[in-house]
């Protein structure tokens, strides 16, 4: 390990640093407001850093560093998710100030373990050897089982041990597949991979390219559970309503986008070039996983378990992005697929987040995660209802919002590749989703409040709020900055 | 003239009605008259940014090119935002923020003390901006988003005083009208789209030759494609008649002009910014910024121009018995878009632009001078007013200028551009052109009647007591101020008077040489610069120009022995029959010749009512309703089995996973 790497490292090096400081800093400081400046402030450094080394990449000629003995590469595709994941980690700090004065002594861990959460996610889109993934991911779990059990109560416990479980339970899974595409190919390492498996899809291989069939399907399977497709979404309502709502929409978020991330990676990187048809595998498990959670989301009364499993529908719309790998005739060769898939992501955070954050900040005054609670919220908090009303829109997917600009690219992405069926079902879907959507801000804007007074909220979550609310609308308008960005992350698959 | 420069005319006014509506009316209550200097101010900028817009595109002969920016890519379809800056486009930014300049200074007076006084120039300042957005349009993609707009702008505005039953209906026959038109505006993009695809792929070295996007969107693309003969067979024809028809409905011609005369609900300055500079003059704006198109097609052309003579005649012969001052001046509105209509469906191009912008000016004055009396008398009715002259000079005589500029009276800026149309009418005789040249000579005879009657009626006699005089108005004389209007409102109408008086001379047909800088046919010259569209400029026509005035001055005359010198009994003008018409002929043209019994009682209720919609009720209850209640149940209740199994067991999730790994291998191996 040189100096190279230990750069290429970088920003998850200083993620590491800044978690140990914060708790270190809990120790010795009473006053914990600090600790929340602290580590938005402190994100600074892996930011700056994460800049220095986009710096690198633009000037390389082949536009990627690679190091730690051929496990990192760093890429434009990488360096998109570390700025996704560092601004996502910065808004759901800043969300979390209020909720967390309840929280007493735990604050310093809180952060920690957020940033130490963060770290793995920004490492996984990164790696590109079996064992570094499985490393990643479990630095990115074992946090977050913390912190959903953080709140010490029946529900959060319970929540934090379900996700632990069957977190390992996934975890074993994947592991099992890993060890599997290991038996048959000898490596650990993609750029290895890539070439064995080339080899033996040409038939001469011992037993044929039927025997990764197994390894990707376990694969699927153990990534799967982390992004929260159906049939592997089981445990999604329960953790999200047990968990700290700032959590929950981490883990809605953040934890989404990285095991989408190394989707893409192992799926375009290395299984191209496998005659398997795992893009319509994806295109099936989309079509399951949008209906099963749009079917179930619409009986649903509290509002959490209803964005959870809108959550499961939403991991439906992006798998039909992973899905739209192009027809016969351009096979891999258009970017459209991966590209929607960043832009949504990008998207459906910018929206859940902003859904999140005004729960989070209703929910701390009505003490009610139930949504006939939020009645009334247009008299009572007009801006947090408008900000609410919009992110359910932008949810369902209608203009002026970003979630419409997602769905057209994903929508466009799965034509261009010959799915009209499955956007057939995603239409329809997305009908389906507008009667629990619509029906909270028919509750907020339709029905009497149940008391008079305000909402009350600080500065940060003000902040967050505001800065995602706009978002939202500038996004939709505009999205043609972060289009071209998506679409740059992903060339290098190409 | 940098490109941000242009895009600020359109900025400007989109942020004072930001700043309005969510600064000043939340937050500086009582403040009220800022939202009125923040509205003039952005406005004011934009219009002398407009004002060298036009002198840019002079000196650089023809258009400005600013590459447009893309906006969207997914796939194959790309939209982009751009400004399509040429002479078409400097004249009508001209028009447009003048003549809502004018409108908004003088709002100030007329609509102070009303409560809604914030909202009203925030809609103002929005409807101006869409207009603005509308005519710096580089693609159809843009010019139908501030079409739409500009339809929602004029309904909200329509409906300002949504207390009245009477002004929700209108806006709402305004909107809805308007969408009929808009609907064939829409298929017609989507059939370019459809069709256009292909032909501008096949040609696409032919557009980058000549410096062109060439996206079917591009409205430089399209009309260089046209113009190119690339659209072979039915679709220039389909394309434009489409465009067409969006523009029958906002420029209300016949046989959707219905909601012009209804929509004087509003407030008399928005009818002012309605019937000169925004709504109505969108629809020829539309036509002839996709003039080459049009030209493509004759069938397309003679339809313009045959529905333009329709409506110029069918509207004069209504604005000749209302009494309704701004009915008159409604009515007078659609003649005169029919007017330009029938001027582009012969190929006038120049003429039909140049008379839409001297019309802006005096239609705005006239407007505006209704307004005044309004104020002064409290009624719109021209049998409770007389005598107004000596109470009320200036706004009279603004008036007297209007009318005799409307009239085509020599040498006020009517007098011009109508004798262009006329001579434009007159000059290459075939079937469709006499016919036209006929009824424009017949309009022009009732506009001049129609304007000089309301001029009589309402300024000179005896004063016939106003507001106060008008039978179940339930207002009394106190509501009646004989008096000028404040100078705020008269300023704007003396302002212009002055366009009204000289506007004429842009186009300049006589002066060899050329009056101080404006060289002889400026107007033409300048339109002409961009080398789709044909204009020429040709000397002064003594035959049109003097058929066209006898019409005028016999028109006038008419209206003075009637109302002037009594030589036809009139003495039942308060009970609101007129001897000279016999009953029959003047009661279908006082019930406009009974359109709106025809759409509401036949159309709307008989057809629409109790047919289409009852059948349609039909099946929604019966058929769509089932299958959507089947969908319910269906979604209510997989919705519990799907939860069902979530039991909170953690063991039973774990189940759940391993028998979805299960199910996908059997998938896999049953199909793969």
């Amino acid at each position: 390990m040189d100096f190279h790497d230990i750069k290429l490292l970088s920003p998850e090096i200083s993620m590491g640093a800044l978690g140990i400081i914060i708790i270190l800093l809990d120790m010795i400081t009473n006053r914990k407001g600090v600790l929340a400046t602290v580590s938005v402030v402190g994100l600074a450094v892996p930011l700056s850093l994460s800049l220095y080394l986009c710096g690198l990449v633009d000037s390389d000629s082949e536009g990627k560093l690679s190091g730690v003995y051929g496990t990192v590469l760093i890429d434009q595709f990488s360096l998109f998710f570390k700025f996704f994941i560092l601004g996502t980690l910065a808004l759901v700090i800043l969300s979390s100030t209020d909720y967390l004065s309840k929280l007493g002594r735990l604050r310093g861990e809180y952060h920690a373990l957020l940033i130490f959460s963060a770290a793995g996610m920004m490492l996984l889109p990164a790696v590109t050897d079996l064992i570094s993934i499985y490393i990643a991911i479990e630095l990115t779990a074992l946090p977050l089982a913390a912190l959903i059990a953080i709140r010490r109560d029946s529900h959060s416990t319970e929540a934090g041990i379900k996700f632990l479980l069957l977190s390992a339970m996934s975890s074993a899974v994947l592991l099992y597949g890993m060890a599997l595409i290991y038996g048959f190919t000898g490596s650990t390492e993609i750029e290895v991979i890539i070439e064995r498996i080339a080899y033996l899809s040409t038939g001469s291989g011992p037993f044929g390219e039927r025997v990764i069939l197994l390894a990707v399907v376990l694969i699927v399977a153990g990534i799967g559970f982390k992004i929260s497709v159906a049939p592997f979404q089981m445990w999604v309502p329960d953790v999200y309503e047990g968990a700290p709502t700032p959590i929950t929409s981490y883990l809605s978020v953040a934890s989404k986008a990285a095991g989408f991330a190394i989707m893409l990676r192992i799926f375009y990187m290395a299984f191209g070039d496998i005659r398997i048809d795992w893009a319509s595998l994806f295109a099936i498990l989309s079509a399951v996983s949008m209906t099963v959670g749009n079917l179930a989301a619409v009986i649903q009364t509290n509002i959490k378990r209803m964005l959870a499993y809108s959550t499961v529908a939403h991991a439906g719309f992006l798998l039909m992005g992973l899905a739209a790998v192009g027809t016969q005739a351009d096979l891999f060769e258009t970017p459209m697929g991966p590209g929607s898939v960043l832009f949504y992501l990008v998207a459906y955070a910018v929206t859940n987040l902003a859904a999140f954050f005004v729960i989070i900040a209703v929910v701390n005054s009505t003490r009610s995660n139930m949504i006939r609670n939020f009645a009334g919220m247009g008299q009572r908090a007009p801006v947090l209802a408008i900000i609410l009303s919009i992110s359910m829109i932008s949810l369902l997917g209608i203009p002026p919002t970003v979630g419409f600009m997602g769905k057209l690219y994903i929508f466009s992405a799965a034509i261009n590749s010959g799915l009209t069926w499955l956007v057939i079902c995603g239409v329809l879907n997305s009908v389906v989703s507008a009667y629990y959507y619509l029906r909270v801000i028919r509750t907020m804007y339709m029905l009497e409040p149940e008391s008079d007074t305000s909402i009350q909220i600080g500065i940060p979550p003000r902040m967050a709020i505001g800065i995602v609310g706009i978002g939202i609308l500038v996004l939709g308008i505009i999205p043609s900055t972060v289009m071209n960005a998506a679409e740059k992350a992903v060339i290098v698959f190409f | 003239m940098t490109e941000m420069m242009a895009w600020s005319i359109f900025l400007l006014p989109l942020f004072a009605f930001i700043f309005i509506s969510l600064v000043i009316r939340p937050f500086l209550n009582g403040y009220d008259r800022v939202s009125g200097y923040v509205a003039i101010v952005a406005v004011a900028i934009g219009f002398v940014l407009s004002i060298q817009s036009v002198l840019e595109v002079w000196n650089n002969h023809g258009k400005i090119v600013w590459p447009s920016h893309s906006w969207i890519t997914v796939g194959s379809l790309e939209l982009s935002v751009g400004i399509l800056m040429d002479p078409l486009t400097a004249i009508m930014l001209v028009v447009v923020s003048g003549v809502s300049l004018m409108v908004l200074i003088y709002s100030q007076g007329y609509m102070h003390g009303d409560p809604g006084y914030s909202r009203y120039f925030a809609y103002i300042s929005l409807f101006t901006a869409s207009m603005i957005g509308l005519v710096l349009a580089g693609n159809i993609i843009q010019i139908y988003f501030f079409w739409e707009l500009v339809g929602l702008c004029s309904y909200l505005l329509i409906g300002f005083w949504f207390h009245k039953p009477s002004a929700i209906a209108a806006a709402k026959k305004a909107f809805l009208v308007t969408r009929l038109g808009d609907f064939g505006f829409l298929l017609a993009i989507l059939y370019l789209f459809a069709n256009g695809g292909e032909i501008f792929a096949a040609n696409a070295s032919e557009f980058t030759g000549a410096g062109m996007s060439g996206s079917v969107f591009d409205i430089s693309s399209v009309n260089f494609a046209a113009k190119s003969g690339f659209f072979a067979g039915s679709i220039a024809t389909l394309v434009a008649l489409g465009i067409f028809a969006g523009a029958v409905g906002k420029s209300a011609q016949f046989p959707l002009h219905v909601w012009l005369p209804d929509a004087m609900e509003g407030p008399t300055p928005v009818s002012a910014l309605i019937h000169a500079a925004t709504m109505v003059v969108a629809g020829i704006f539309l036509v002839a910024r996709f003039f080459p198109l049009f030209e493509v097609s004759s069938t397309a052309m003679s339809f313009v121009a045959i529905t333009g003579g329709v409506t110029a005649l069918f509207a004069a012969s209504m604005g000749l018995v209302m009494y309704d001052i701004k009915r008159v001046l409604a009515y007078s509105t659609v003649s005169q878009l029919g007017f330009m209509m029938l001027a582009l469906g012969i190929g006038a191009y120049g003429p039909a632009i140049f008379h839409l912008f001297t019309h802006a000016f005096f239609k705005a004055l006239l407007f505006l001078g209704s307004g005044s009396v309004n104020h002064a008398t409290g009624t719109f009715d021209m049998r409770y007013m007389g005598g107004l002259k000596k109470h009320m000079p200036w706004t009279y005589y603004t008036f007297l200028i209007g009318s005799l500029s409307i009239a085509g009276i020599f040498p006020l800026a009517g007098f011009w551009s109508k004798d262009e149309i006329i001579a434009a009418s007159l000059h290459h005789p075939d079937a469709i052109q006499i016919v036209v040249a006929i009824m424009a000579l017949v309009a022009a005879f009732m506009t001049a009647f129609y304007m000089f009657r309301a001029l009589f009626m309402t300024f000179h006699g005896e004063f016939r007591g106003g507001i106060a005089a008008e039978p179940d108005s339930g207002a009394d004389s106190h509501d009646v101020h004989l008096e000028e209007s404040p100078a705020v409102m008269v300023l704007p109408m003396v302002i212009l008077a002055i366009p009204a008086i000289v506007a004429g001379f842009l186009f300049n047909p006589v002066i060899d040489g050329g009056i101080g800088s404006i060289p002889q046919y400026w107007f033409s010259k300048m339109l002409n610069m961009v080398d789709h569209v044909y204009v020429k400029g040709h000397p002064i026509d003594f035959f049109a120009a003097s058929i066209s005035s006898i019409i005028a001055v016999s028109g006038i005359g008419l209206a003075y022995l009637i109302y002037i010198r009594k030589s036809v009994n009139t003495s039942t003008i308060i009970d609101g029959e007129f001897s000279y018409m016999t009953g029959p002929v003047y009661k279908l043209i006082f019930r406009k010749y009974f359109f709106d019994e025809l759409y509401e009682g036949k159309i709307t209720i008989a057809l629409f009512y109790n047919g289409v919609a009852r059948l349609i009720d039909w099946c929604d209850r019966n058929i769509v309703d089932r299958i959507g209640n089947v969908i319910g149940f269906f979604g209510r209740n997989s919705g519990k089995v799907v939860t069902t199994l979530e039991t909170g067991q953690v063991q039973i999730y774990g189940v759940g996973m391993s028998v979805g790994i299960v199910s996908i291998l059997i998938v896999f191996v049953v199909w793969g």
